[in-house]
């Protein structure tokens, strides 16, 4: 049995987060209990803790500012805690140094890097790079364990028109390809982080999900 | 490049019902629309698309509905439209489970509709339908202007407005994706509007769905082939039965054209 706080913070898609983690929690039948909340007191006690994030990099990070307490204790229970955490989308770029979509935001800095526009080699791909991707691992990690990747493995569903550029090399985990990689996953000790949904992407995202909640990183 | 193209079933829903008819094999309640998303999704479509044609006001709220049982069962991308026209809507379906919105009339009554609304919730969920039919004054070749008007309220209410400009204003108002439906072609079955999707296609940046008169797998191939779309819709040879979606992904990969195979 495992606890997961899904943190809202008024982005994202939370209601779809949640279903897809609490069908995960139903097939694994351990009485998982998946908490959508603002409430720091909810996430302090939770086992685990997903930031989902639908929308621009400002924005998000101000959403995340503006719930009393909450950065610092992400801090506490993720970085000096331990705490197996899973940023998705936006929620992921927010780890970052900084972002740099429309303006320059500071980020929560725990994946040193960058949030840029993706710049396809070839100027006839179209921006946002929309729809279902194959990913490419960079090095192996657990949360992928069980999932085809490759040119001819499962897919994952992206929308976003930036990225995150790792500094450290080590916390590239996967890549996309799309006119050039893209990050598609970024990981360092229990932290981790997909540039796709994996909410929304079927039998891939299901098995990444069912991964997480076994976390023992 | 490995960014698949996209096949998207459409569904009309009118009341918390699928209307226009549906009929698949297994469906026990051919009027359901969450049991049809279901189908789709168990066949191996890309996103899916509920089209809220309900006039009236009282019947609206059951679409949030319908969305949020969808979004308990299917995780794909669901996209919805018809009457989209505020911020506090969108807020509502995308609370209840939707990916993206698609906004018409209310994006050519109020453009700044659209930058307002990419700004609160990201360019990627916002979705502008453009519904355009060839104008009856076209001069090809005669004017500055494209063969094509758009048009609004379902494709009733004529607005004088150039379809390709108009595209081009709502990218840049922050519009993630452009639907692009022939009204000329919309249920003839006689192929996309190729013309029209291409130059749409080629005078943007996003991705563009197109819609509109699909009749056969070929014509599935040829709005990506020749009109450039990034992702094809269709409603009826689904619907019917005529074409099973892991079908067409079949023959459009056969064509050349990379999909995502169940």
């Amino acid at each position: 049995m495992t606890t997961v706080a899904i943190i809202d913070y008024g982005a994202g898609n939370l209601r779809s987060a949640a279903n897809a983690f609490e069908r995960v929690a139903a097939e694994r039948g351990q009485s998982d209990v998946i908490t959508v909340t603002a409430d720091p007191d909810v996430v302090r006690k939770a086992d685990r803790i997903m930031l989902p994030g639908v929308g621009a990099f400002a924005d998000c990070m101000a959403g995340l500012e503006a719930v009393p307490g909450m950065i610092d204790l992400l801090d506490e229970r993720v970085i000096r805690g331990g705490t197996p955490f899973l940023g998705v989308c936006v929620g992921m770029q927010l780890l970052a140094s900084e972002g740099r979509e429309k303006v320059v935001t500071k980020g929560l800095g725990w994946i040193p890097g960058a949030v840029e526009k993706i710049a396809p080699s070839d100027r006839g791909l179209k921006i946002p790079h929309m729809g279902w991707n194959t990913i490419f691992p960079a090095r192996p990690h657990v949360l992928l364990d069980g999932i085809e990747t490759g040119e001819n493995g499962l897919h994952a569903y992206f929308v976003h028109s930036y990225h995150l550029k790792t500094d450290n090399p080590s916390d590239l985990v996967a890549t996309t390809n799309y006119g050039g990689a893209l990050t598609a996953c970024v990981g360092r000790d229990n932290i981790f982080g997909t540039q796709f949904h994996p909410e929304k992407s079927q039998a891939l995202g299901l098995k990444l999900i069912e991964n997480f909640l076994g976390w023992a990183p | 490049m490995s960014l698949k193209t996209r096949i998207i079933p459409c569904l009309d829903v009118a009341g918390g019902r699928v209307v226009k008819g549906v009929n698949f094999v297994d469906l026990v309640d051919a009027g359901d629309p969450v049991e049809a998303a279901m189908a789709y999704d168990a066949a191996g479509a890309d996103e899916l698309t509920f089209l809220d044609i309900t006039a009236s006001h009282e019947g609206r709220d059951t679409i949030f509905e319908v969305v949020a049982r969808t979004a308990e069962h299917c995780f794909m991308p669901v996209t919805v439209g018809g009457g989209v026209r505020s911020i506090d809507d969108i807020r509502k379906l995308l609370l209840a489970g939707a990916d993206k919105v698609a906004i018409n009339s209310a994006a050519v009554s109020d453009p700044d509709f659209i930058a307002r609304a990419a700004d609160k919730f990201g360019n990627q969920c916002i979705v502008v339908s453009v519904d355009a039919k060839q104008r009856l004054d076209a001069k090809v070749g005669g004017d500055n202007r494209s063969e094509w008007e758009i048009y609004t309220h379902g494709g009733r209410k004529p607005t004088g407005i150039d379809a390709v400009e108009f595209a081009a204003r709502m990218v840049e108002r922050g519009a993630g994706e452009l639907l692009v439906t022939s009204m000329d072609r919309d249920g003839t079955k006689s192929g996309f509007d190729l013309k029209l999707t291409r130059a749409i296609a080629d005078s943007v940046e996003v991705p563009v769905i197109a819609s509109g008169g699909v009749g056969t797998l070929q014509d599935l191939v040829d709005g990506v082939t020749e009109g450039h779309a990034s992702a094809v819709l269709a409603a009826s040879i689904f619907h019917f039965g005529t074409f099973t979606i892991p079908q067409a992904k079949a023959y459009m990969a056969e064509r050349g054209i990379a999909m995502r195979m169940a």
